[in-house]
C-alpha cells in the first residue's frame, strides 16, 4: 500500500471506544483509528495520518476560511481600484 | 462540514490569480516561493498551478519528501536488520528506496521478511500475533507522523517490536534553506499537516530573524493559490509575517497533546539529511527511559556512513529546489518510476516522482 507520508485526510467520527474511533472516510468507507492524540467525539470531523487521528477539525474555521478569501479578495480589489 | 468542491471554487481561483499577477507585475525580480511539503508538490503539479502564476513568480519543492531524505546509512540499517532475520515492517514508499547496496526490496527478494504497513499501529497487531518473531518498525516520517510512533512507545509496546527510529524535523531544514544564499529565496509556504502538529512558534523566525513572508497552507489548489497570493502582499508592502492560511487544522498552539507525547519520548539531536548532510537538532532519537525499544541498541545495527547519491544522480539539488527535475540529464531517461535510480523518483512525494506523473502539464 502506498501512502503519501505527509498527508492527512479528514474523516467524520461514528463511534469513540476508549482510544479507538470508527471513522467515515466518505463513500462508506470506515476504519478504525487510534484518538490517542485528540479529543474527538461522535460527529467531529478528524484528520487521520497512518492510522491516527492528528487533529479536530473546525467546521466554523472551515467556514472562515471561505468568508476569509472572499474578503481577502475584496479588499484587494479596493486597494487596486484605490 | 464545508465539502471540498467549494474549496475548489473556479471563480475564485480565476480572481486570486488575477490578483497574483497583478502584484507580481510590480516587481521585475523573479520571486522565489520554497514549500517544503510532498502532498504541495502534489497539489501543485496535479491542478497545473505552475502554469497560472507569472513568468516571475516561481514556486519550488523543498525537502518535503520524508523518504527522500532519509540516508542511506539508515536504509542499510533497516536492511540490516531484515538480513539478521528480524521482521522489518515500514511505509510502502521505503521498500524501493535506494541504500548503499541495496534497497528493502531487494532484501525481501533475498528471502527477509519485509513487511508493509499503513501504520505503526499495524506493526504492534503483527508484533503481538507472532510472538515468536522479532519485529522492528522503521519510523520514517515528519512531525505528522512522529506522533503515532510515540503513542506506541509510550503505551509500553510487546517486547518483541523494537524501533528503528528515522523521524525528521521540518523546521531546521527550512532554517538550512533560508541560510543557502544562493537558492536566495523569497517565502515560504509552510507545510499544513506538519502545522497542525507543532502550531506556529516554530516559524516565527523566519519572518523575524530572516525577513521571510511565511505561510502555513492546506492542501486545496485555492489554498496554495492564496498562500502565494500572501506572500506577494506581504513583499509588496515590504512587511514579512507568519501567516495561517489553513485555520481550518491548524490551531497556533499545534496539537499540545502529541507535542508532550513527543517531548516524553524523544529527544532532539542533530542528524543527517540525504543530499543535504547534517542538520543541526533535526531528528528524534528515543530517550534513554526508552532504550530498551531502540532498534540499533538491541540489535547493534548503528552505521554512520552510507552511499547517498549515486553517480549522475542530481536528487541532492533537486531536493532544495536547486534544480528542478528536468534539469536532471537522468530524469525519464536512465531514471524513470519503473528503474528509480534516486529517492526523488521512488517516493509517491518525491519531486521527480511527482513530475513524471504529471510531465503533460509541467
Amino acid at each position: 500500500m502506498m501512502i503519501k507520508m505527509c498527508l492527512a485526510i479528514p474523516a467524520k467520527v461514528v463511534d469513540v471506544k476508549g482510544d479507538e474511533a470508527k471513522v467515515d472516510f466518505g463513500g462508506g468507507v470506515t476504519r478504525n483509528v487510534n484518538v490517542t492524540l485528540v479529543d474527538a467525539k461522535v460527529g467531529d470531523y478528524v484528520l487521520v495520518h497512518a492510522g491516527y487521528a492528528i487533529q479536530v477539525l473546525s467546521e466554523e474555521e472551515a467556514e472562515e476560511t471561505l468568508r476569509l478569501w472572499s474578503e481577502i479578495l475584496e479588499t484587494a480589489e479596493l486597494e487596486v481600484k484605490g | 462540514m464545508v465539502e471540498n468542491l467549494k474549496f475548489r471554487n473556479q471563480a475564485l481561483a480565476e480572481k486570486v490569480v488575477k490578483k497574483i499577477h497583478k502584484l507580481a507585475s510590480k516587481k521585475e525580480e523573479t520571486i522565489k516561493i520554497c514549500h517544503v511539503c510532498g502532498t504541495h508538490e502534489w497539489t501543485i503539479s496535479h491542478y497545473g498551478i505552475r502554469s497560472l502564476l507569472p513568468a516571475n513568480v516561481e514556486v519550488i519543492a523543498g525537502p518535503g519528501c520524508p523518504v527522500c531524505i532519509v540516508p542511506a546509512s539508515e536504509i542499510d540499517e533497516a536492511i540490516k536488520l531484515a538480513l539478521k532475520g528480524v521482521v522489518v515492517t515500514c511505509f510502502g514508499d521505503v521498500l524501493r528506496v535506494p541504500g548503499s547496496e541495496m534497497s528493502l526490496l531487494d532484501a525481501k527478494a533475498k528471502g527477509a521478511d519485509v513487511r508493509i504497513v499503513y501504520g505503526v499501529g499495524d506493526a504492534v497487531e503483527m508484533a503481538e500475533k507472532e510472538s515468536n518473531k522479532d519485529f522492528v518498525f522503521f519510523a520514517i516520517g515528519f512531525e505528522t507522523t512522529a506522533p503515532s510512533t510515540a503513542v506506541e512507545v509510550f503505551k509500553k509496546p510487546p517486547k518483541n517490536l523494537t524501533f528503528l527510529v528515522s523521524h525528521r524535523l521540518i523546521p531546521p531544514a527550512m532554517k538550512l534553506l533560508v541560510e543557502m544564499k544562493d537558492l536566495s529565496l523569497n517565502g515560504f509556504i509552510a507545510p499544513g499537516h506538519v502545522s497542525t502538529i507543532i502550531g506556529l512558534k516554530p516559524y516565527e523566525i523566519f519572518p523575524k530573524v530572516y525577513g521571510m513572508p511565511t505561510v502555513i497552507a492546506g492542501f486545496e489548489p485555492l489554498d496554495i493559490l492564496f498562500a502565494v497570493y500572501m506572500i506577494l502582499k506581504q513583499l509588496n508592502e515590504g512587511k514579512p509575517r507568519l501567516e495561517n492560511e489553513y485555520v481550518r487544522a491548524v490551531r497556533p498552539e499545534g496539537n499540545v497533546k502529541a507535542q508532550r507525547l513527543m517531548k516524553k519520548v524523544f529527544e532532539v539531536q542533530d542528524g543527517n539529511w540525504r543530499g543535504l548532510g547534517k542538520i543541526l537538532n533535526s531528528t528524534f532519537k528515543l530517550r534513554s527511559e526508552h532504550a530498551k525499544y531502540d532498534a540499533r541498541l538491541k540489535y547493534g545495527v548503528k552505521i554512520e556512513h552510507g552511499i547517498d547519491v549515486k553517480p549522475g544522480c542530481k536528487c541532492h539539488l533537486v531536493i532544495i529546489g536547486k534544480i528542478k527535475p528536468t534539469e536532471c540529464p537522468l530524469f525519464m531517461k536512465a531514471c524513470t518510476p519503473q528503474n528509480p535510480v534516486g529517492p526523488c523518483m521512488v517516493s509517491m512525494e518525491g519531486t521527480c516522482r511527482i513530475w513524471a506523473r504529471h510531465q503533460k502539464l509541467i
